[in-house]
């Protein structure tokens, strides 16, 4: 790890203002709806109503021909396919517009233009469909049934992928004391970015390329998708995605979508634009999450976690998504359940099912908030069932700091680190001998008091040898930064990545700053334009301040090479006897501002001499972290809530989170990360369901039916950090992007489970909401009557 | 998730308004648009005319008129929230206000609209039938009254004629000793309510009403000696017999539990 040397308090550690909120908090961004293109027309779509069916025609009447385009008019136009090199990984193929069949509730059928958006859902309302409905497949334990309705006929089942680990697991048998079992389930959910997706196409005559613009996380992948999709060159194609209004996940796929209007633009002649609608968001779009485990975990003589033993599901939904496939969830709940322990007997059995649900997405925390949820929940179950505290028991297991680097029993790497030390701090901050005094008193109103905690661990920046073993359609290499100086000292940072809230214009800038020292104010961060960009996978996975923190601070440091050669020269010494100092290169006899170098070297050539270096003020610099296993921030989240037995209501009473993202690049936007991260994981806890009825239908279509956490049910949150480095990144920097929501489900269902323990209720579905804790509550006083 | 074509007007008059009505059988007011808009959005209604009514100037008036208040149709609850409105006792209406949905929608959103809707779970909807308000009405002919108790038919269904529509609300003013409870169970600031309780208790008369809201239907009221009760469970399910709360308990609970609290409001 290099140490940084700090530059006038701006550059790594600082609380700096985030540079691009100017622009967001003043209603200034320009997100895909802002755009106008000249001749511009709007698409709506054609979704299937039904779940599961074969499509046996589409009529177009034919006041509509020539403004609709249906399956039979996608000339050359391939499936999406995401495969998977993983054994025995089925694969699915998603046409743009249904064809055949239709396999979920919004599967596109056809694509209706018009001057306006109301007029083109006037062209959708008049086509006629004829879908003979087959049954479906709601449930994804019901799915896996021998005689299940089949989604892809010639599979012969409905499973993407089975996945099983045994590590010795017969053997904990004989030493097992205790155990518990419990079967737990997480909701289907929809994210929901402020922005939904939206595409603009249009074809450019100049440059021969199709431009799209789309609110995506990944621009070159889309480029690829869509290149591939579309029969085209890459260089035939550019993507751009303009201000981004939040990702979460949902904006790091492949849409048909895309593909559909990237072809639509070129069969009309003019620019077309589709702007997704919170139904289509809802009921068509962003779905992800929904989980079922079995699980048991075994207890040694000596009440330490010995064994787990599980089986887990994953509603992976209709077809596997464009890059992450069908499998991102099922395929690593095998290698995290384990967490942050260290026990010696562990198996786990995954299926990835397929069912006429939208397709599963990767959402913040991707698998990890589901795996979370059932360890935790089951560890203060075992704590329970052995009459201990559940931060003792977890103390008596987790991964010691002596023990880092540490290999899971997964051979998941854990980078640095101190557990016992976060959950301590979180003990102390929450103050658990206040609360269990206070339990020993009933409430003057009826509630119930109680604590729960939860801890996890976040890999992140994880790289090319992870993702080559899973073989999915991305894999990511060196991460690259064209960093130049412009004529007037400015500094040009161009990523492939993609900032859309993470405030990387602003962090960036402070790598660089922090290298060269220039003013936050000429520098700019350049990303999101596959014309303007070196190639990336783009923002996901809390990678970005890793790979592209690494490849900003690697341009730079080249860059502050060819500054000095040029300074040198100008200097009249060498090379060897100049510095880099606050935006100077400083020599022996003197010193020369960058701005002036930048300025010789385009400007007036002339003075510089003969064998100056012809590299110039430009260099692509690429990074990989020394391993590119990942970092492993982590953090133990610590509540208090009071609930109502009676209406089951949850009040957040306190809430603290003690987390570890290594070196902090800017700790003012970590907290922002984290208490943006923990409204969603409050989302998860109490609020977001998509329920399905038996035909597949999704039955939450408007925000009054599925509901999302407000500033009223954020409580006030207290966050320590700790900062112990990652010996493997080029600060010591962790990525920290997910964490906030992986955590609060686990940690709040266990502060209701502890408040409701003396009346014998338990709650193992999330989310936890008052219905569920009502009739718990009555389960579980029917139980002790009967 | 755009409207289907509709014509517009916006009349300036109750009598124009009615007039509209009454020439276009399935066209619909628009006031705030709080409901209505997101209706026509999702394409759920597709009046063949929308008839804006939000610049008639008799329904944005309000009056003390002594022994009661009338506020027009058109009044926002952001009016009502902020006190610009007079109160008929215990300052309920300004507190009831205060918890319908977001501040945006209540800027926006009216009275008379929201009674026109008749959902169930609506704020005003119960607490107006426990204060005893009436319903003024206008249609091309003539003018009429109608205590709301018996305006609201059911669940989003009301008795007004189609060309038919609400000019105002007269709610009578409360005994300055009189109490009002209000208490809404939901999962969220700012949603719909899964149960809603409203008590007045007033002492000069020896009464005490309970009305319970976001049932399958209208709102129940149960008229009490003010001396002979107290918030007995037993006697609250007995009234609410037949409203499917028997086999979920978890309707059981919140219904009781908001009556209940809103009882409690009353003994402070």
């Amino acid at each position: 790890m290099a140490a940084p040397q700090s530059t006038q308090g701006e550059g790594i550690g600082a609380r700096l203002l985030r540079k691009e909120d100017d622009r967001y908090m003043r209603g200034r961004g320009q997100f895909v709806g802002d755009i106008k293109l000249g001749g511009m027309r709007d698409v709506a779509f054609v979704r299937s109503p039904i779940a599961h069916g074969i499509l046996k025609a589409v009529r177009v009447p034919p006041a509509a021909r020539g403004r609709v385009l249906i399956a039979a008019d996608l000339d050359g136009v391939k499936p999406i396919r995401a495969d998977t090199a993983l054994a025995g990984f089925k694969s699915s193929v998603q046409p743009p517009l249904a064809s055949e069949k239709v396999r979920h509730v919004g599967e596109l059928i056809a694509l209706c233009v018009a001057p306006t958006r109301a007029e083109a859902e006037d062209l959708a309302d008049s086509i006629q469909l004829d879908i003979e409905e087959l049954p479906a497949v709601s449930d994804m334990l019901e799915g896996r049934k021998p005689g299940a309705p089949l989604l892809h006929a010639a599979w012969g089942d409905n499973l993407f992928l089975t996945t099983s680990i045994d590590v010795n697991f017969e053997a904990a048998k004989a030493k097992a004391v205790r155990s518990v079992t419990r079967e737990l389930r997480t909701a289907r959910q929809v994210m929901s970015p402020i922005e939904g997706r939206g595409v603009i196409a249009h074809w450019d005559n100049r440059c021969g390329q199709l431009v799209v613009h789309s609110s995506t996380q990944q621009s070159h992948i889309v480029r690829s998708g869509v290149a591939e999709c579309l029969g085209l060159d890459e260089g035939q194609v550019r993507v751009i995605a303009p201000d981004v209004g939040g990702g979460f996940g949902y904006k790091g796929i492949l849409l048909a979508e895309e593909v559909a209007l990237g072809f639509a633009t070129r069969h009309f002649g003019f620019p077309v634009r589709w702007i997704e609608d919170r139904r289509e968001n809802l009921t068509a779009g962003a779905d992800c999450r929904e989980h079922h485990y079995s699980l048991t975990a075994y207890a040694d003589a000596d009440g330490r976690l010995l064994a787990l033993d599980c089986e887990a599901t994953v509603d992976a939904g209709a077809y596997s998504a464009y890059p992450f496939s069908a499998c991102l969830e099922a395929g690593q709940i095998g290698s995290i359940l384990p967490g942050l322990y260290d026990f010696p007997h562990f198996r786990c059995r995954t299926y990835s099912v397929a069912t006429n649900k939208p397709p599963i997405l990767p959402y913040r925390g991707v698998a990890r908030t589901g795996v979370c949820f059932a360890l935790e929940v089951t560890l203060d179950a075992l704590a329970r069932e052995l009459g201990v505290e559940p931060t003792d028991l977890r103390m008596r297991c987790l991964v010691r700091p002596e023990q880092m680097p540490f290999d899971t029993i997964t051979k998941r790497h854990f980078d640095s680190g101190d557990y016992p030390e976060a959950l301590r701090r979180a003990i102390a901050m929450i103050d658990l001998a206040a609360v269990r005094k206070r339990q020993q008193h009933a409430e003057t109103d009826g509630r119930k008091i109680g604590v729960g905690f939860a801890m996890y661990s976040e890999q992140a920046g994880h790289g090319t040898s992870v993702y080559a073993a899973w073989g999915i359609p991305m894999v990511p290499g060196f991460e690259q930064c064209a960093a130049r100086f412009t004529p007037d000292g400015g500094l040009e940072l161009r990523i492939g990545a993609h900032s859309h809230g993470q405030g990387l214009e602003t962090t960036l800038s402070q790598v660089a700053h922090q290298l060269l020292g220039v003013p936050h104010d000429k520098i700019r961060l350049v990303h999101g334009d596959t014309a303007m960009t070196p190639y990336s996978t783009g923002t996901w996975g809390s990678r970005s301040m890793i790979m592209s923190g690494g490849a900003v601070a690697a341009a730079c440091d080249e860059l502050a090479v060819r500054v000095r050669r040029i300074g040198a020269k100008l200097l009249q010494t060498t090379f060897e006897a100049t510095r880099l100092d606050g935006g100077f290169v400083v020599g022996p006899a003197g010193k020369l501002a960058v701005s002036d170098i930048a300025k010789a070297w385009y400007r007036s050539p002339q003075d510089l001499p003969h064998d100056v270096d012809p590299g110039g003020l430009e260099v692509t610099a690429g990074y990989k972290a020394k391993r590119d296993t990942g970092t492993f921030s982590y953090a133990a989240h610590a509540v208090v809530v009071a609930v109502d037995p009676v209406t089951g209501e949850v009040e957040i009473i306190d809430y603290v989170v003690v987390e570890d993202g290594g070196v902090l690049v800017n700790p003012m936007i970590v907290d922002g990360q984290i208490y943006g991260g923990l409204a969603q994981g409050i989302g998860t806890a109490l609020y977001e369901e998509m329920p399905f009825d038996d035909r597949a239908q999704p039955l939450a279509s408007t925000l009054a039916d599925y509901l999302l956490p407000g500033p009223t049910e954020m409580p006030n949150v207290r966050i320590e950090h700790m900062e112990t480095p990652s010996p493997y990144t080029r600060f010591g920097q962790k990525g920290v992007g997910e964490g906030g929501a992986i955590a609060p489900p686990a940690a709040i269902t266990n502060a209701i489970n502890d408040a409701l323990g003396d009346l014998g209720a338990e709650l193992l579905v999330s989310p936890v909401t008052p219905r569920r804790i009502v009739e718990a509550v009555h389960a579980a006083r029917a139980g002790v009557r009967s | 998730m755009k409207a289907a074509a509709f014509e517009y007007a916006r009349p300036h008059t109750v009598a124009e308004a009615v007039g509209l009505l009454a020439a276009h059988a399935d066209a619909k007011i628009l006031a705030g648009g709080q409901t209505l808009g997101p209706m026509l959005n999702l394409r759920l209604a597709r009046p063949s005319m929308v008839i804006d009514v939000s610049r008639i100037a008799e329904l944005g008036r309000v009056e003390d008129m002594g022994e009661t208040i009338l506020l027009g149709a058109c009044v926002t609850h952001a009016s009502i929230e902020d006190g610009r409105v007079p109160d008929p006792g215990d300052g309920a209406l300004s507190r009831v206000a205060k918890g319908i949905a977001y501040r945006a929608v209540r800027t926006r959103g009216t009275i008379g609209g929201s009674i026109a809707h008749a959902d169930p779970a609506a704020d005003w909807l119960s607490l107006l039938v426990a204060l005893d308000a009436t319903v003024l009405i206008a249609n091309p002919a003539r003018r009429s009254n109608m205590p709301l108790a018996a305006f609201v038919a059911g669940a989003l269904t009301t008795r007004l004629a189609p060309d038919e529509m609400i000019v105002g609300i007269r709610i009578p003013k409360l005994a300055s000793s009189a109490r009002v409870g209000y208490a809404k169970i939901s999962q969220k600031t700012g949603e719909f309510a899964k149960a809603l309780g409203v008590a007045v208790r007033d002492p000069s008369r020896a009464t005490l009403r309970l009305v319970a809201g976001a049932l399958a239907g209208p709102p129940v009221v149960m008229d009490f000696p003010h001396s002979e009760f107290g918030a007995d469970e037993r006697v609250i399910l007995s009234r609410l017999a037949g409203q499917g709360l028997e086999n979920d308990v978890y309707r059981r609970n919140i219904h009781l539990a908001a009556l209940q609290r809103a009882l409690r409001e009353t003994e402070l």
